[in-house]
């Protein structure tokens, strides 16, 4: 099915044209068929009649009175997308970003896709790559782009290309003395047959960029963010839309038989009962008719999935035993140099277990999807906020027989992802019961639902053992995770910026068969915490300060010694705090970003308080800095989040949280009085800021932690049940 | 099913619904204003907070029926073209994220402000400790409406 869907598309784009730009691939078409297919987005879409005069590039609709409509392919889900990846096109093809607007690209991955995974073009938006994955080629696209306006206005004015320069949306001839607009030059464009080739020299040099690493671009999707007028999928509103809710397995994998089907269908409002493999699912005229319906659901549920037999209470025992067994053999994430004779060799040698809980993603905006398939099942129209809008797209054409050219995809945005969203299980849903009903049907899940039947973060054990020489340097070390969630726990358990000359670091898997996911930094936020604890004790243990510490096995990396210097500095690492506070410091990278923080605890009422916060970020060339530190925040008060408080408990399978009541998340209360993020210039390709400063988080607080009391808290959250629990322990 | 009436950013509603219909589906679902979100439900998170006689209110547990008569205002009404002073402080400190809660916070912080138009560090975390944002909007939040208070001074 994929394939003919493929072949389709290339029919359809007949002018594609793939440019090789390092290492990836840039596309650049001329997509004249596809435009009229594209989301209309308000009433100041362009109708069909306008396309055929239009001059359009698959990235960008250039208006004669000048406006320009870029396509943004990544999803928005608070991240900011929507306005770096247009940005980053609009750069080179020196747009003046007063004109432009943006509208999502229409999902089609072979277009607008970048390279994925598995090879293939891919529209997911994960791990922090939008930005990095798109770069080169947008720009190469907005090269290209004008380079069809120069070459354009060349013919007209018969001067030599060369001697044209551009302004912001006008080229100029300086020899002539003579300037003319994008605009006016959309009324004669002609695009030839195959897009001007560009490499990726003879771009801007960075410090001629106008848009990128201006602090003064604001987001786009902002102000619609302010007034109620940004959508959602959830506040889609059809015609004739009924309403969808589903019941769904308590422990995973239990199947369900409804005993009281009779009276549920009886029920008025309600138009159908649909039995699902995890759920039952119900459809109603109203959402207040399908929840309360749902109350009244007696489900019958099977027996025996394997994630009965998990107790996350229970699970760190086993998960010591397996750390600890000989015999046990898992996959190796790294191994350096011989680790038995270093750890025999060294001067002294360091153990200590770090564990985490389960933790849930959150997202305010619970899951949800509109689907309408039509009466004859020949075709289905989606609005969903996806990670993965692409493969949402083909999921559903999958779950109802269709090819995917026959679903219309309605891209929206995400009222937050996390990783949660990156799955289209909930799409497809919607789409089941659709396909029942030929209405319009909406899908929301509770936030007990979501929750209910969320995919965590998954609980590890970390066992870290070190070896240091006579001069107290890491010479050995060997890191154990051991959990469920397989590749899930092993992200950010090297240390690529310390040198340790022998290392093992291997994952030992075990399967509760119980619901996981990719959660903002995915294993990062565990494994860091591990590592940047484990480095300070040994530091503290011999009694050098863990900065310079840290800084002793660094010296072969002066990107990162410079984040770890720069945030010493801005939070004066040297002074001696005041009377009952104490700082904790810790660095991390991900998706090719490096970050180092800094926090300041003390204790309030039993509770740990963070008052500041001091991070460092070199990220390469930033897009949008003021975004960049946007980010960093939400990444350091969801990190903080996650590392006070956050825990998923599970009882035979079954999540005991409910709702935001008893899965307690940070507040405006909780907030340090600052946060300082700075941004290491840089001229070197850009890496991932959606994630990066979250791993240094519980690193940095269990540091503070420890200078402050001499108790070293080793398992995440650091609850007020943990802190007055370790305080009351002797020495 | 019955008839209820009440006030909606100014102008005079009525609906039909079942008494216990939570405020918020009467807002989203029949009314089509979509800017109170749904999250919790259970009136913890303040993402569907609307202003109910001036005051900032989660929806989404309070039904209809409490409704009747009283004044109505969802982030829709809260200014005629977005330039209430805390949108624009919104947009010029560049608050919003994902944006889901961000309707919750503009309307309890104006509900905050206009009983208190010079809250301290405190107070703002007090009147704003309802709203619940999975971003990490907070630190912007709080200089957004600090900077709607310097500027009223």
């Amino acid at each position: 099915m994929e394939t003919e869907s493929k072949e389709k598309t290339n029919a359809l784009i007949s002018r594609r044209n793939f440019l090789k730009a390092g290492g990836g691939v840039a596309f650049a078409v001329a997509a004249y068929a596809l435009l009229p297919e594209l989301p209309v987005a308000d009433g100041n879409a362009p109708g069909k009649g306008e396309l055929v005069e239009q001059k359009i590039f698959a990235w960008v609709h250039l208006r004669t009175d000048g406006r320009i409509t870029i396509y943004n392919p990544a999803a928005e889900m608070g991240q900011g997308s929507m306005t770096a990846l247009p940005i980053i096109l609009a750069e080179e093809m020196d747009a003046d970003w007063s004109r432009v607007r943006i509208e999502h690209s229409p999902i089609e991955p072979q277009v607008y896709g970048r390279p994925g995974f598995g090879g293939g073009a891919s529209m997911i938006t994960v791990g922090s790559r939008a930005v990095s994955g798109y770069f080169d080629g947008l720009r190469i696209a907005g090269a290209q782009v004008r380079q069809m306006l120069l070459s354009n206005v060349a013919g007209k004015w018969k001067v030599p290309v060369a001697e044209l320069t551009t302004e912001p949306s006008v080229v100029v001839h300086k020899a002539s003395n003579r300037k003319i607009s994008y605009g006016d030059i959309a009324e004669f464009m002609e695009i030839p047959e195959s897009s001007p080739s560009v490499s990726l020299d003879q771009l801007k040099d960075p410090k001629d960029f106008r848009l990128i690493g201006n602090e003064n671009v604001p987001r786009f999707d902002i102000p619609a963010k302010t007034n109620g007028s940004a959508q959602y999928s959830i506040d889609v509103r059809l015609p004739n839309m009924v309403y969808g809710v589903i019941t769904r397995s308590p422990v995973y994998g239990s199947k369900p038989r409804l005993l009281n089907e009779k009276m549920i269908r009886s029920t008025a409002g309600i138009l159908d009962v649909v039995v699902l493999e995890h759920g039952i699912g119900l459809i109603a005229e109203t959402i207040e008719i399908a929840l309360k319906a749902k109350d009244k659901l007696v489900i019958d549920w099977s027996e025996g999935a394997k994630a009965e037999t998990h107790n996350s209470e229970m699970a760190p025992e086993e998960y010591e035993r397996i750390a600890v067994d000989r015999n046990a053999r898992g996959s190796s994430i790294e191994s350096t140099g011989n680790v038995a004779s270093a750890m025999k060799a060294a001067a002294r040698t360091f153990s200590a277990d770090y564990l985490n809980d389960h933790i849930y993603h959150a997202q305010m905006e619970p899951l949800n999807a509109v689907v309408s398939v039509a009466e004859n099942g020949k075709s289905a129209e989606v609005w969903a906020g996806s990670q993965a809008h692409d493969s949402a797209r083909a999921s559903v054409a999958q779950a109802l027989d269709l090819e995917i050219a026959q679903v219309k995809y309605n891209p929206q945005y995400l009222g937050g992802g996390f990783g949660r969203r990156s799955t289209s299980d909930y799409v497809v849903e919607a789409a089941e019961l659709a396909r029942v009903v030929k209405r319009p049907l909406k899908l929301i899940w509770t936030r007990e639902d979501d929750i209910a039947y969320g995919m965590f973060r998954p609980m590890s054990l970390q066992r870290m053992e070190a070896g240091v020489d006579k001069t107290g340097n890491i010479t050995a070390w060997k890191h154990t995770i051991v959990g469920t969630g397989s590749r899930l726990l092993a992200s950010g358990a090297r240390n690529d910026f310390y040198t340790f000359p022998n290392q093992e670091i291997e994952l030992r898997s075990v399967d509760h068969g119980i619901r996981t996911k990719h959660w903002r930094g995915v294993a990062h936020g565990p494994n860091k915490f591990a590592i940047e604890a484990f480095i300070d004790e040994i530091a503290v243990v011999q009694k050098v300060d863990p900065y310079e510490f840290r800084r002793r096995h660094m010296k072969e990396f002066p990107r990162a010694l410079n984040v770890l210097d720069t945030v010493a500095m801005m939070s004066d690492w040297k002074a001696k705090p005041k009377p009952g506070r104490a700082k904790g410091m810790a660095f991390g990278e991900r998706s090719g970003s490096l970050c180092a923080g800094v926090c300041e605890i003390s204790i309030i009422d039993g509770k740990i308080r963070v008052h500041h916060f001091w991070a460092a970020l070199d990220a390469g060339i930033v897009v949008q800095p003021d975004n960049v530190i946007a980010q960093t925040e939400g990444c350091i008060l969801m990190g903080l989040s996650s590392v006070l408080y956050e825990s998923i408990t599970i009882r035979n399978g079954r999540v005991i949280q409910s709702n935001f009541d008893d899965y307690q998340l940070l507040r405006m209360k909780d907030v340090p009085d600052s946060i300082d993020i700075k941004i290491i210039p840089s001229t070197e390709k850009p890496t991932g800021v959606g994630e990066a400063g979250l791993p240094v988080v519980g690193g940095a607080v269990a540091n503070a932690f420890a200078a402050l009391t001499g108790k070293r808290i080793r398992h995440m959250p650091f609850t007020a049940d943990k802190v007055s629990r370790l305080l009351k322990e002797s020495e | 099913m019955a008839k209820f009436a009440f006030n909606l950013n100014g102008k005079k509603v009525s609906v039909e619904a079942d008494p216990d219909t939570p405020l918020l589906w009467v807002l989203r679902e029949k009314l089509g204003l979509t800017g109170p979100k749904y999250s919790c439900g259970i009136a913890v998170c303040g993402a569907c907070a609307v202003h109910v006689n001036g005051e900032a209110a989660p929806s989404c547990n309070t039904p209809i029926m409490l409704i009747e008569g009283r004044n109505v205002t969802t982030i829709e009404g809260l200014s005629e073209d977005g330039s209430h002073p805390l949108q624009e402080a919104w947009i010029e400190e560049q608050v919003p994220q994902c944006g889901y809660c961000q309707s919750g916070m503009i309307m309890f912080a104006a509900s905050l402000l206009n009983k208190n138009k010079k809250p301290n560090r405190e107070e703002i975390a007090e009147g704003m400790n309802r709203v619940v944002c999975r971003c990490g909007t907070y630190l912007r939040v709080r200089k957004a409406i600090e900077k709607v208070i310097a500027d009223n001074e």
